[in-house]
């Protein structure tokens, strides 16, 4: 079998190779099992109990088709593209200038009800699919469309699905995007309105398909209204305060002059997480609270749910967090093999 | 609800196949449970001379197989070209959330593994032993 697939990956790890998507905050799945991190952006944004999340996909040049599976708080109502500076603007904001090259990341067995599609949408080359459904329902819908997954997915989706089904599957399309004149480096940036009422970063995500020892590096944005709170804290297990300061007011005119970021209040706060963990450490997610309220360690994976809850519509509340942003945090990037996710 | 209950159901039929004893105790029914890529039980004792049933349910949504076989036969499936098995009693495709059963007749008692040889999965703790009992 192994030999297999050995060939098969001689076919496919030019793909790899070649055309692999720089998505978001991505472990690129290959066809031997290994995982390459790939360090890109990613940015999650929190203001009046809404997620806005923009990541980012870069085009490696190649043929082929990838995919990738970014757990999610909440359904989004809107997936659209993302503004163009969001991402770069966050990391000049915390790195020193020159630094921008930091951005370049069963009979017995109960068949599960199929994963229900929530939206599709279509960004450049990009096809984007939300899904609604456990571990298993979502897993099975990935396996089914052409997507292989690694040997630990069956319990890292469970783990994130339990707490919040909802899962966006993203396949890149390289021949659609040499079709569309992109370049080799291009990004894709993709945004998500996402209601929530309890905000997280995934992070143990960035694990999947890892070796114990393997390395995982992750830079995490948090743009809220004031100082938050974190979870898991204080901070060990690979994870460290790089920024936290009030947002200057050239960053904040910045984000909100880009495309779709009209939301970005007068005044937040800024903080940076690092994430510099070897997989067996990153056990966990990052929860932010704020105004007094405490960040969930149900949100942040340290301990699980009383009951597998259902995903919120629509949060009533106003949430003093504002604002989420990533760099390689949250997203797993998985081989396609064969098929399209959306035709 | 469904997935706890056959679960269980599985578990309880797999209880025999833990619990070493004489041959002619042994269970020749044995249910294996696949499940976050881990075979459960991963320890089995079977008698020899009789057709054991061997009923696998892959509770995953990701393919594994079962591979049952010496040291020999498993450095021959590391590097072998067979995509998909099932012509052998011993070689057991199993495609996500499906349930299979084989029947083997073991000749000769000692200690085989059984191995899940996609790419990670035996890394990842897919290997159980099978002892043969005179």
């Amino acid at each position: 079998m192994r030999a297999f697939l050995a060939g098969l990956a001689a076919l496919v790890a030019t793909f790899v190779a070649a055309a692999q998507p720089a998505a978001a905050c991505a472990g690129l799945i290959g066809p031997n099992g290994a995982v390459n991190l790939l360090r890109t952006s990613t940015f999650a944004g929190y203001h009046d109990g809404v997620e806005h999340y923009v990541t980012s996909f870069q085009f490696a040049g190649g043929s082929g088709q990838f995919g990738s599976l970014i757990p999610l708080p909440g359904i989004p109502d809107k997936v659209e593209r993302g503004g163009d500076w969001t991402l770069q603007r966050l990391v000049r904001e915390t790195a020193p200038v020159g630094r921008f090259d930091a951005l370049q990341r069963s009979a017995l067995a109960a068949a599960p009800a199929p994963a229900q599609v929530i939206l599709t949408a279509r960004v450049d080359a990009l096809d984007i699919t939300v899904l609604k459904g456990g571990g298993a329902e979502v897993g099975q819908w990935a396996t089914e469309h052409g997507f292989r997954l690694p040997a630990d997915a069956p319990e890292v989706l469970d783990f994130y699905a339990n707490r919040s089904p909802i899962f966006m599957a993203a396949v890149f399309d390289a021949d659609a995007a040499k079709a569309r004149g992109q370049n080799i480096g291009d990004g894709t940036p993709v945004h998500l309105t996402i209601p929530t009422e309890s905000p997280w970063v995934p992070l143990r995500i960035l694990s999947l398909g890892k070796k114990a020892d393997d390395r995982v590096d992750a830079d995490v944005y948090l743009l809220t209204d004031q100082r938050p709170a974190l979870l898991p804290y204080p901070f060990a297990n690979g994870m460290r305060l790089d920024h936290s300061a009030a947002a200057t007011t050239s960053l904040l005119n910045d984000l909100r002059s880009d495309k779709g970021m009209g939301w970005i209040p007068q005044s937040a706060w800024l903080t940076k997480i690092a994430i510099d963990a070897s997989a067996s450490q990153l056990t966990y997610d990052l929860a932010v609270g704020t105004s007094g309220v405490s960040p969930s360690r149900v949100a942040a994976g340290l301990e699980p749910p009383a009951s597998a809850p259902a995903p919120t519509q629509q949060s009533a509340e106003l949430f003093a967090l504002i604002g989420i942003a990533i760099a390689a945090g949250g997203t797993v990037v998985l081989l396609r093999t064969t098929q399209r996710v959306i035709a | 609800m469904i997935r706890a209950v056959l679960a269980l159901a599985l578990a309880a039929f797999a209880a025999g196949a833990c619990a070493p004893a004489s041959a002619a105790s042994l269970p020749t029914q044995i249910g294996i449970r696949i499940h976050y890529s881990h075979f459960s039980p991963d320890k089995i004792d079977v008698p020899i001379g009789v057709p054991v049933t061997f009923t696998l349910v892959n509770d995953d949504p990701i393919e594994h197989e079962w591979l049952l076989g010496d040291e020999a036969f498993h450095a021959r499936h590391r590097l072998g070209t067979e995509a998909v098995h099932g012509d052998r009693p011993n070689e057991i495709s199993l495609p996500p959330m499906t349930t299979k059963t084989t029947t083997i007749t073991f000749d000769k008692p000692g200690e085989l593994t059984f191995i899940c040889h996609f790419p990670g999965h035996e890394a990842y703790g897919m290997v159980g032993v099978l002892r043969v009992h005179p």
